[in-house]
């Protein structure tokens, strides 16, 4: 049970974590992540590295979606346009890593700003069209801007490397994604209790009024599409270098499917939100494997099944949570929480 | 013999176009009665046309009892969709509705998929073949029955909704859904009503399509570019789908001719965005006016 | 010395006119109100005021500016405040947030300070954080549910948090759209307080539109009356009172007693 949590200053009362027990948590969650390689075997090494990269994808998206209230389909393109910047810095200028992953965040950046641009002449759910048209045209270029993208074949890329040590095994490479996952969601979560962040939701809460109380809307929404495309640009290029190779098909419609799935299923509007959905949408095909893996003896040809179950449960899971839990994961989180806060009294 | 070509192309293209109005017909009538975006149009398409395909190949039925057990299952499908995760979703967020509909296209491919697995198949063909020309124009038969047809559907359905009583409680309800309520319409058998023809019309649309150039799962994307020519065409606008999805059909048949395949529907998406930046409530479409 | 010159707007949606070469004056640190019937082009008017419809004719100016052509932003950022006729608060925010982002036109953090929350960024959130305890919390009395989401709050709290969004702006003009609308005597009593403390102490200029004939005739300094989108008096409380053709505008015809047989004819017709 936790009762009041005096404060007597206003910077106390506005930080990140209010009270003693969230930062005792805050610090517990990081000494597990630092403990983590070390007692995870490469197959579950493997999968922290994915979820991260998607954590950083899908926060992206919450900005730009969940809070701000301009729905993406493109998220896997512009993750595609980070990708290929580092796959192209990569190839042929041999610039550090670190430096590759800014262009390729940077890069993504500028593409989604400009995808972004119809946002100032229409809302909603015209807009979602839009990003399906630029995700289109993007697609189109990865296709055949043979000089740069190599077409269909597609690009290897190699490991980065620091201070002499390739990062080229998901135990090493988790020293990289990892710091920067924690990092950006942290920066999101930083940016929601400034002025830019209330400017995002009053857009996605009363759009008119928020202008008529001084918000730039053009502006702003820009600026969330400019941010949503940043993390993607960002998560696209440790993509690249973590999977050491990239074509066309590593970006698909599907792929921004499963991100709006992973905002919808952590929870719209939540940074932890963002998190628990990228962890959720990523173990569901594990999961999945898994269940057809013990299944096989029963089902006729398993290895077909599994990527159409995958499409399947995808939109189920969509489905299935905006009828039930709007709200997401991050709201059964707070019951629990909220149960346990006044414990063992009943609330 | 250049003119000639180019005439042939057009033909083509407007063959493509029918299927495109008549799909976006399907989308037009369920956005006007319930307001949705319904981007799973696609997916209703390829599911018909599996249907068919069940029908016809699996149960080896003659296919005109195959072609109205999948306009039977079409219309199932809508009103499925519609009581069971569309009518739940009412008032709430037009965003989450939306994104309902994404995730229903995502478990119609996965479930199309699951049944008859992700091969490309080709259906029975149903149509007559003697090659057509029109003046000294060749054009595929199929095209031209598939056109002609849609035609037909179009022009019936143009009828149903100027004169049937049904129709008229469709209208009734676009324009106004409370008006509609107090006057003794049944707006939610209205909403069922909607969603059933556009399965219909959507799983018509799939044979026609299918019986041009066979059916695979990834036939939603079909429904992609028919959310490009309702968009065009102005959401609410019927008379817009009917002249956006010619001018889409005739555009990428030109595209796709004198550019190369893969122009074909860049030139689509690259007009979307065209549209959207220029004149984002399309060419026929009302523009909303806000409020504060 | 008049801070809002509206001069000569007219307003058209359509063939419809909702203003009709309407000019009015807002001395500063006075309290004007707008009163006229339903549908009388009061909200049009300050919305045209504020910036979201654009008036085809006329001039509005702020401060001798004209600011006519100016986006809605601009205007609040000059000092324009305001308050919506049907509430506008941010559901998903919490009152302190919404409040804050009343101050979003007088805070300067950047992106890059956002993201990294030191600095400036941290500095102006608890600067803007003291400012609106001290000002706004503990003036409107709603420091007890700086943490609540609005949209649980009652009606009369919410009113209340509007008013602190606005006044968080520390606009030079307050604008209140139907302040007391739907309030019971007492909510009704405190907003009039407020109201007034905000004139008197704060030396804040108000405009404001509303029904309540009562509470305006007490606290106004001036009142404009509009009727059809047109202006057909205006002059102190007193003296629109008693003016003839404002009382025509509210009860339709002046003579009563043809009033009665109106409606007593149409009862033999039924």
């Amino acid at each position: 049970m936790r009762i009041g949590s005096p404060k007597e200053t206003y910077i106390a009362d506005e930080a990140l974590f209010r009270t003693r027990t969230q930062w005792m948590w805050f610090g517990i969650l990081l000494a597990m992540l630092a403990i983590y390689p070390f007692v995870a075997n490469m197959y579950w090494i493997f999968l922290l590295c994915l979820i991260s990269i998607n954590i950083i994808s899908t926060t992206g998206l919450n900005i730009l979606t969940g809070y701000t209230g301009q729905v993406s389909l493109g998220q896997a393109a512009f993750m595609g346009v980070g990708a290929y910047t580092v796959a192209w810095l990569d190839n042929n200028t041999g610039s550090p890593f670190f430096i590759n992953l800014l262009a390729g965040a940077g890069m993504a950046t500028a593409i989604g700003l400009i995808a972004g641009l119809p946002s100032l002449r229409v809302k909603g759910l015209y807009l979602a069209i839009a990003t399906i048209g630029a995700s289109f045209i993007l697609q189109f270029i990865f296709i055949n801007w043979e000089s740069v993208t190599r077409g269909t074949r597609g690009i290897n890329i190699d490991p980065p490397r620091v201070l002499g040590t390739e990062l080229d095994n998901p135990d090493t490479f988790y020293w990289l994604v990892v710091p920067i996952m924690v990092v950006m969601v942290i920066l999101a979560a930083n940016l929601f209790r400034t002025r830019i962040g209330r400017a995002f939701i009053a857009i996605r809460d009363r759009d008119i009024s928020a202008s008529v109380l001084g918000i730039n809307l053009p502006f702003y929404k820009l600026m969330s599409f400019g941010i949503a495309s940043f993390y993607a640009g960002m998560a696209g290029g440790l993509y690249a270098y973590f999977f050491g190779a990239i074509n066309p098909e590593s970006f698909p419609l599907l792929m921004s499917i499963f991100f709006l799935a992973a905002i919808i299923v952590g929870g719209m509007g939540t940074i932890l939100g963002s998190i628990l959905g990228a962890i959720f949408m990523t173990l569901t095909p594990e999961v999945l494997r898994y269940g057809v893996d013990f299944a096989s003896p029963f089902i006729d040809n398993p290895s077909q099944i599994l990527s159409p179950l995958r499409t399947a449960v995808f939109g189920a899971v969509i489905v299935g949570f905006l009828l039930f839990e709007p709200h997401g994961l991050a709201e059964i989180w707070r019951r629990i929480r909220r149960f346990f806060h006044l414990w063992p009294f009943r609330t | 013999m250049e003119w000639l070509f180019f005439f042939e192309v057009s033909l083509a293209g407007l063959g493509t176009g029918g299927l495109y109005a008549l799909t976006a017909i399907a989308f037009v009538l369920i956005y006007k009665a319930t307001r949705v975006i319904n981007l799973a149009i696609g997916e209703m398409l390829m599911v018909g046309a599996y249907l068919f395909f069940g029908a016809a190949a699996g149960w080896a039925l003659p296919w005109w009892l195959a072609i109205i057990a999948a306009l039977i299952g079409g219309g199932i499908l809508g009103i499925v969709l519609e009581r069971g995760v569309i009518r739940p979703l009412l008032g709430e967020n037009p965003i989450s509705v939306f994104m309902v509909t994404i995730g229903l296209g995502s478990i119609l491919v996965g479930m199309v998929e699951l049944i008859w697995t992700a091969n490309p198949r080709s259906l029975p063909n149903f149509f007559p073949t003697d090659p057509i020309f029109i003046g000294d124009a060749f054009l595929a038969p199929k095209t031209f029955w598939s056109f002609v047809v849609a035609a037909v559907v179009i022009a019936l359905f143009l009828l149903l909704f100027r004169f049937w009583r049904g129709g008229v409680a469709l209208r009734a309800t676009a324009s106004d859904q409370g008006a509609a309520y107090a006057m003794g319409i049944n707006v939610p058998a209205v909403y069922s009503l909607a969603w059933c023809l556009a399965g219909v019309i959507a799983a018509g649309a799939g044979i026609l399509l299918g019986s041009i150039g066979g059916i695979s799962s990834e036939m939603g994307f079909f429904g992609l570019t028919v959310l490009v020519v309702v968009i065009v065409g102005g959401l609410d606008s019927v008379l817009g789908a009917l002249l956006a999805g010619i001018l889409i059909g005739w555009m990428e048949a030109m595209a796709g001719v004198y550019l190369g395949g893969e122009y074909e529907h860049l030139v689509t998406f690259i007009l979307l965005m065209v549209v959207l930046l220029l004149r984002p409530y399309g060419l026929f479409g009302t523009r909303e006016i806000e409020r504060l | 010395m008049s801070i809002l010159n509206v001069e000569g707007v007219s307003l058209s949606f359509g063939g419809v006119k909702a203003l009709r070469d309407v000019s009015m004056q807002v001395e500063k640190g006075s309290i004007t109100a707008v009163i006229g019937p339903n549908g009388a082009g009061k909200t049009s008017l300050f919305n045209s005021i504020s910036g979201f419809y654009k008036p085809q004719e006329g001039r509005v100016l702020f401060e001798g500016e004209d600011i006519t052509r100016l986006p809605p932003p601009r205007r609040a950022a000059l000092g324009l405040g305001r308050t919506f006729q049907n509430i506008a608060l941010f559901r998903g925010m919490t009152v302190l947030d919404n409040v804050k982002l009343g101050a979003h036109v007088r805070m300067r953090t950047g992106l890059l300070s956002a993201f990294w929350y030191l600095g400036k960024a941290r500095r102006e959130e608890a600067e803007i954080r003291e400012q609106i305890e001290r000002e706004v919390f503990d003036f409107l009395e709603i420091d007890h549910i700086r943490r609540h989401p609005v949209a649980n709050l009652p009606y009369g709290l919410q009113k209340r948090v509007e008013l602190a969004r606005a006044l968080a702006m520390r606009p030079k003009i307050l604008m209140l759209d139907e302040p007391v609308a739907g309030m019971n005597r007492e909510e009704k009593e405190d907003m009039a307080r407020f109201i007034l403390d905000v004139k008197e102490h704060w030396g804040m200029t108000v405009l404001m539109v509303e029904h309540d004939m009562g509470m305006v005739m007490d606290i106004s300094d001036q009142v404009y009356v509009l009727n059809f989108g047109q202006l057909i008096a205006s002059g102190k409380p007193a003296e629109v009172q008693a003016n003839p053709e404002v009382i025509q505008a509210y009860l339709g015809s002046g003579d009563v007693s043809t009033l009665r047989e109106k409606l007593g004819a149409r009862k033999r017709v039924a």
